[in-house]
């Protein structure tokens, strides 16, 4: 596959690295023969090459899309740009959605065109959840509870500002979802969303990571790398588990902070940082401030805003509603048909202490929703580790006398210290929502109607 | 060693799913063997191909985009497979050879 020619077209006016660098989206310049002549980043770690290595090469084979041949017509498209819905199969092996724009460029010194592709991720909106659901902020954050509705509250006025927020809150508590939500819903929201885990890259790497370095930096760095401030260019970076930073990138992150740009490693030109920060952290930083491990000036300088997500032992009822969402969710995933759990689960559920918060009930209903070959989860088919007796487990005795039947969600919202009172409780609410139609809750509750009536009587409901 | 490449024409195909026709090679230890065949799928399939690699025997699969799942499969039944390969089919059939081709490889 020979060398392009074409390259010098575009090129001695303005440095189009600069330009197609500023587009939030994939962007190739490809020539009349579909062989690429330049990428912009974003493409760059979309496919996995460099434009170095595929400068040349028909567009198709680094895009790897499903829509080469329409490609084809859009430089037959008489000079108007052409809108294509398709797929690539990104370096990670995913098959992303994207449309593709390409429009035909006129070279000055030529009569061949050119074409401009602006590849766009659409796979966010080709979930059709999201599209019923409404704003992706509703959807990541689900909960009544008042202290997640405090949030939720100032999530506008999160979004509104540019100022850097820290969010605080136990591992599997939502930071990285209230972080996207906010960006989802700041000006900012065209524009990448760069999660970065401070505590999952080696030190000696992390600056490479954040800040980028250029060729020749160090031992083994053969090409440009951008880093992430520079991949969040426009948009928002979120620092997850702050906390871990080590303090020598404490004291650059704190410089680009307070000077909006950097030097990448080994280079002396410096970047402007346009970033909105959000940093995230399950430790406690003033203990941190305290042991001489977190710089007092830069926790200050990340603690303009704040913001912290509720453990899931807090938040009371909101443990149903997630129960329910979840079962929803790997009900549609896994092809199952589980209408819902049995009264003793839920009990068990809703008096568990979740030190893995939200993350760990996720985790517990796909296990169970996995587990149950039936339409009712039991406790049988909870994961055993939290069946397990231990000090903070209340009640289990008096738990495995309960009768397993199934129950709605929803249908139980208290904690009840016996089964009388759970199947009072649950005849009462079946009632309330039948408009006191006995034949109806006695359908609802699975019970004949004389059973009905004779535990009605029972229970002195009458 | 059983070789098989996705092919357009005479290069690698740019996506697994979107394949219609394989190049199968077999050699020897001493590296010899008859010449490639070619087999004209009847239509796209990425399920087909698996099909068709795992009843074949192949030991080595070249290719282009690969979808997570199809790689994670061929890989669970040992199958090596080598994608976003870019370039001629018959220079990476050598190259497997040579034990010289990676994953990423333009060629």
């Amino acid at each position: 596959m020979k060398q392009n020619e074409s390259e010098g077209l575009l090129l001695d006016a303005v440095d189009v690295s600069d330009v197609i660098n500023g587009i939030p989206h994939g962007v190739a310049l490809i020539d009349k023969d579909l062989r690429i002549f330049r990428m912009n980043r974003i493409l760059e770690v979309m496919t996995g090459y460099s434009t170095n290595e595929v400068q040349g090469i028909q567009c198709n084979y680094a895009l790897r899309t499903d829509c080469d041949e329409l490609l084809n017509k859009a430089l037959n498209n008489g000079g108007g740009p052409l809108i294509l819905e398709g797929s690539v199969i990104d370096a990670n092996r995913k098959k992303v959605s994207v449309r593709i724009t390409a429009s035909p460029l006129k070279g000055r010194e030529s009569a061949d065109d050119n074409l401009l592709l602006v590849i766009e991720d659409i796979s966010m909106l080709k979930e059709m959840d999201i599209k019923l659901q409404g704003s992706p902020e509703k959807k990541a954050l689900l909960g009544n509870s008042s202290k997640l509705q405090e949030i939720i509250e100032l999530l506008p006025v999160f979004a509104y500002t540019d100022a850097t927020l820290l969010i605080t809150g136990e591992t599997g508590t939502g930071k990285d979802l209230l972080a996207e939500a906010i960006h989802k819903s700041s000006k900012r929201a065209k524009y990448p969303f760069i999660k970065v885990n401070c505590g999952a890259i080696p030190e000696t790497l992390l600056e490479s990571e954040l800040f980028g370095h250029v060729r020749g930096a160090f031992t083994g760095a053969n090409a440009d790398k951008p880093g992430m401030f520079r991949l969040a260019q426009g948009g928002t970076l979120f620092l997850t588990e702050i906390g871990d930073l080590p303090l020598q990138l404490q004291v650059k992150l704190l410089t680009v902070l307070d000077d909006k740009e950097f030097y990448p490693l080994g280079s002396s030109k410096k970047i402007k940082a346009d970033i909105r920060l959000i940093t995230g952290t399950h430790r406690d930083l003033r203990q941190l401030l305290d042991e001489g491990k977190f710089r007092e000036d830069l926790y200050y300088r990340l603690n303009v805003l704040r913001a912290h997500m509720p453990a899931l032992r807090e938040r009371g009822d909101d443990v149903l509603l997630l129960m329910n969402h979840f079962l929803k969710e790997f009900n549609n995933n896994l092809g199952k048909k589980i209408k819902g759990f049995a009264s003793s689960s839920i009990d068990y559920l809703l008096r568990y202490e979740y030190p893995g918060n939200v993350r760990e009930l996720r985790n517990i209903i796909e296990h169970a929703v996995n587990i149950c070959q039936g339409t009712i989860i039991q406790m049988g088919h909870l994961p055993s580790y939290i069946l397990s007796p231990g000090e903070d487990r209340k009640n289990t005795e008096q738990l495995s006398e309960a009768i397993d039947e199934p129950t709605v969600i929803g249908a139980s919202k208290k904690k009840f210290a016996s089964w009388a009172e759970i199947e009072k409780s649950r005849i009462l609410e079946t009632m309330m929502e039948t408009g006191g139609n006995r034949s109806e809750a006695a359908l609802k509750l699975g019970w004949s109607r004389s059973t009905l009536w004779r535990k009605i009587k029972h229970y002195g409901l009458e | 060693m059983k070789i098989l490449v996705t092919v357009a024409a005479d290069y690698i195909a740019s996506r697994f799913d979107l394949c219609t026709e394989v190049l199968i090679a077999q050699f020897n230890e001493d590296k010899t063997g008859p010449a490639p065949r070619t087999v004209l799928l009847p239509g796209p399939s990425a399920d087909e191909l698996c099909s068709l690699i795992l009843k074949e025997n192949i030991d080595v699969v070249v290719c282009g985009g690969i979808e997570d799942s199809f790689f994670k499969y061929l890989v669970w039944k040992k199958v090596v497979v080598i994608d976003r390969v870019i370039g001629l089919s018959s220079k990476a059939l050598q190259l497997v050879l040579e034990e010289r081709l990676h994953a990423g490889a333009v060629i």
